[in-house]
Parts: structure tokens; sequence; C-alpha cells
């Protein structure tokens, strides 16, 4: 994750807690389309950069973390606003890939 | 099920490749959470 994307999570993540706000009010979505790109965005927003080149090397946010195709977060989406934006990628990314990007994401975010 | 997105504070982490960060931002926009940083990033 790029490191000046890094510094403004960990900006907003620290002005939450200064605000009160509950860290499981703030959650992080993804969209990228590869497992591997999925799991180092969601490490580094939970327990810290895993490549230890940004911002949050060694902070550990630990932000609830989802992806725009899980079907949880479709579901809460009005149907013809996520056909519009989304859609085309409910087709492309293979089902299978898919069902482990939610599996991962949901393991990580049970595992805080 | 219950619209557990809304009142949410998001943080959006889009991809050039993947979903980009606008598209990620109208869904959630519109399923009532606040979105306070979107980005779209790109791997090359």
């Amino acid at each position: 994750m790029d490191p000046e994307n890094q510094g403004q999570v960990k900006t907003i993540a620290e002005r939450a807690q200064k605000d009160m706000i509950p860290k499981s009010d703030i959650i992080v979505v993804l969209g990228a389309s590869d497992l591997d790109g999925v799991m180092i965005s969601a490490e580094t927003v939970t327990t810290g950069d895993p490549t230890f080149s940004g911002p949050l090397a060694g902070v550990s946010l630990g932000l609830p973390v989802y992806h725009i195709l899980e079907p949880e977060v479709k579901a809460v989406v009005p149907e013809n606003v996520y056909q519009e934006n989304i859609g085309i990628w409910e087709l492309a990314v293979e089902p299978e890939r898919l069902e482990k990007i939610g599996q991962e994401l949901k393991a990580l975010r049970e595992k805080k | 099920m219950d619209n557990w997105l809304k009142g949410k504070t998001a943080i959006i982490i889009g991809e050039r490749d993947g979903v980009q960060g606008p598209a990620i931002a109208a869904c959630l926009e519109a399923a009532g959470a606040n979105i306070v940083f979107k980005v779209t990033e790109c791997f090359v």
C-alpha cells in the first residue's frame, strides 16, 4: 500500500480515536482484484505494513476490512447502484477467487 | 438484512486494475456510509 495513503489512513484512525469514535464504526473497503493485493492492503490497516516501508509499519490499527465484492457489502447497497458501478467486476473475478478473498478477510476480521 | 453500513465511517482503497475508488464510493454512499478517504492505487 502506497506510503502516502498509509499516512492518510493513520491520521484518520488517530483523529477518530481522539473523537472517541469506536474502531468498529470505521471500516476499510478494498477494490483490488487479486488476493495478494487484497491481503497486503488488509494486513497494512489491521496488523501493520508487512513490507515495513510506510507509516503503518509496526502500527496495529485493527480496522475491520471488507472487499466491495463481498456478499455482505453487496446486500446493503441499492441494487441499481451496485450493478452500475460494480456489476462488471462481479463477472470478471472468478467465483473461487472471490470466495477465497471473502474467507481470508473474514478470518482477519475475526482474529483482531 | 439490516443496513450495517449506514452511518459507518469508510476508508476506500480502490485499485486501478480492480474496482476503482469512485465506484466503491458510489456504492457506500448510496448505502449511507460516510466516506472520509478514497483513493485508487496503481501498482506498476
